[in-house]
């Protein structure tokens, strides 16, 4: 079991977002995480959510491109440096990121990493042999 | 001392006359080509037309059109009227939408054709002795090829440039003197940029007049490239299937573009109904080529949508007038001097794995067309990431320019974002201006 992610393309256009946003939050959707990639023209919105299921449906219903794409999810110390230490794991095994945001929980003082690479299994292992904790679907309904 | 005609007694022949020598011309090519060509024969076999119920060009309205299907559908040589070993030359269409049509040219038929050029080159105020700059492309395409075989004709030391590379055209231009531009009004104004940016004044080139087509062009335009390079701007219309350029052109007067009516007929068709229209409706082109021996076309439709008048021109011909093409009885777009149909997009699309969700924008940005193309992704096109997205707008401009000849700008957008009119895609969005009725003879 891995972390699915939900990635939704938006128009570079006023109320892109707010509309998307508007769609989950009537489906009672929760957001543990975001990130955009922006372009002039347009923007990838890259999610962790409560119910991804749900919200791929309610988001198709409105007629907008979804994907849901594995990333790995790492969980590290809330703390100064922790990041450093994760990636200083990925950077000695030569894993190249194709992208990363974090988000931190309210229930335990942990934060988390969301990390895109071209081998998610490899940079699992890796963190995993280092010490650090993955984190699934299940576990961000727990957050 | 210019010369005013270059065949005087045919560009002033009273209209009875014109109209006894097409008569007996089309009575003739009626003939020959019954005769010779398989696909049309079967069309007036179809209609119950034999070429004994043509007896001059009062019966023509009895004659099946061509279209330019009917001319792929027989590619190659279904048209080739005359043996091949009779021909010297083919030409050829930009073959945008599938299949090109090869039009087949005998010896005479080329004179023909670089006659009609030539005519239009003095109808410009050329002469022996003037330099002839053909910034056309060269090759297939009929423009460079027609022009430099009018220059000749005309006498002109012809400088066959061809199209692209700025640098030297503008130095050929200066080092040689060249007199007179023929190249696609773009270009030209291009041309004009090139110079000033230069720090080359209109009055400093050696260009006198220039001989724009082969694409739409407004008068803002002629205004404008007139005023930059400092000449006057002539229109010249035509098209492969016809020859190329040269079957119309304009007089000093640049009041809409004379017909070679010796060679050619022209008439007025209502695109729905194929009925023909009186001298001054407005509807779509038709020619019947009346000299051409190995491709003759008659009837032919060319889509293009336009104005007839007869209305005597102070420059002495007698021939028909007609007006710069207003539009498209079809979905054709012209971008950049090219041919392209929504249709051809969406084949690129459909073979790229797209759903033919597309709309076109096509807009004219200090006189050169822009040319973007906007698509709409699904769920299997979408990648998570930017480089997924430009890499796969980057594959589908290059199977676009693949397919049309020319590179659009392609932009993924999303699902249902582009303008939809009751419900039906808005395929095509021309923001150029053309010429509107009211341009035409000062109306």
């Amino acid at each position: 079991m891995a972390l699915n992610q939900l990635s939704v393309f938006v128009d570079n256009t006023p109320g892109a977002l707010s509309d998307i946003a508007e769609v989950l939050a009537n489906a009672d959707i929760n957001l543990r995480a975001l990130s955009i990639a922006d372009t002039e023209r347009f923007g990838i919105l890259r999610m962790i959510v409560s119910d991804n299921k749900m919200a791929i449906s309610v988001l198709k219903g409105k007629g907008y491109v979804v994907k849901e794409t594995e990333v790995v999810g790492v969980k590290i110390g809330d703390a100064p440096g922790k990041m450093a230490e994760a990636l200083k794991v990925l950077d000695l095994a030569e894993i190249n990121l194709e992208y990363l945001y974090a988000f931190c929980a309210r229930t335990d003082k942990h934060a988390y990493l969301v990390i895109r690479v071209a081998d998610n299994q490899k940079a699992e292992e890796v963190l995993e042999a280092a010490g650090f904790h993955m984190i699934q679907d299940s576990d961000v309904a727990k957050l | 001392m210019p010369l005013k005609y270059f065949q005087e007694k045919a560009e002033t022949m009273p209209l009875e006359e014109i109209q006894k020598l097409q008569s007996e011309k089309l009575v003739k090519q009626v003939r020959h080509v019954y005769d010779h060509v398989e696909p049309y024969r079967r069309k007036m076999d179809e209609l119950g037309v034999k070429p004994e119920d043509i007896h001059g060009i009062e019966d023509l309205h009895k004659l099946p059109f061509l279209s330019k299907s009917d001319l792929r559908d027989e590619y190659p040589r279904g048209f080739l009227a005359v043996p091949q070993e009779e021909c010297v030359r083919i030409q050829s269409t930009s073959g945008t939408t599938g299949r090109r049509v090869v039009a087949f040219y005998t010896q005479h038929d080329v004179d023909l054709w670089e006659e009609c050029c030539a005519r239009a080159i003095v109808a410009a105020g050329g002469t022996k002795g003037d330099v002839c700059q053909i910034s056309y492309g060269y090759g297939l395409f009929t423009g460079g090829p027609g022009l430099n075989g009018g220059s000749h004709k005309v006498g002109c030391l012809t400088l066959p440039m061809s199209s692209g590379n700025t640098d030297r055209q503008i130095q050929f231009m200066m080092d040689l003197g060249a007199t007179i531009l023929c190249c696609t009004p773009s270009y030209a104004a291009y041309l004009g940029e090139s110079l000033k940016e230069r720090g080359i004044a209109p009055e400093e080139n050696p260009l006198k007049a220039g001989i724009f087509g082969a694409e739409p062009w407004t008068e803002e335009m002629r205004q404008a490239i007139q005023k930059s390079l400092g000449i006057k701007a002539y229109d010249i219309y035509g098209l492969t299937e016809t020859s190329g350029p040269g079957v119309s052109f304009e007089c000093q007067e640049q009041q809409g573009m004379h017909i070679n009516e010796d060679h050619f007929i022209a008439e007025i068709i209502d695109p729905e109904t194929g009925e023909v229209l009186p001298e001054g409706s407005k509807g779509e082109l038709v020619f019947t080529s009346l000299d051409k021996e190995a491709f003759p076309l008659l009837r032919y439709r060319t889509r293009d949508i336009c104005i007839l008048s007869r209305k005597k021109c102070s420059c002495g011909r007698t021939f028909i007038r007609m007006t710069k093409p207003m539009g498209r009885s079809d979905d054709m777009l012209i971008i950049r001097g090219v041919n392209v149909f929504p249709s051809q997009i969406e084949t690129v699309l459909l073979k790229e794995g797209y759903a033919p969700n597309y709309q076109i924008v096509v807009d004219r940005v200090n006189n050169n067309d822009t040319f973007d193309i906007l698509v709409e992704m699904d769920d299997e096109t979408f990648g998570d990431t930017v480089s997924s997205i430009t890499g796969r707008e980057k594959a589908l401009v290059a199977a676009m320019r693949a397919m049309l000849g020319i590179g659009p700008a392609v932009h993924l957008v999303a699902p249902h974002s582009i303008q939809r009119s009751e419900g039906k895609a808005v395929r095509v969005v021309d923001k150029r201006k053309l010429v509107t009725d009211s341009q035409w003879l000062g109306k």
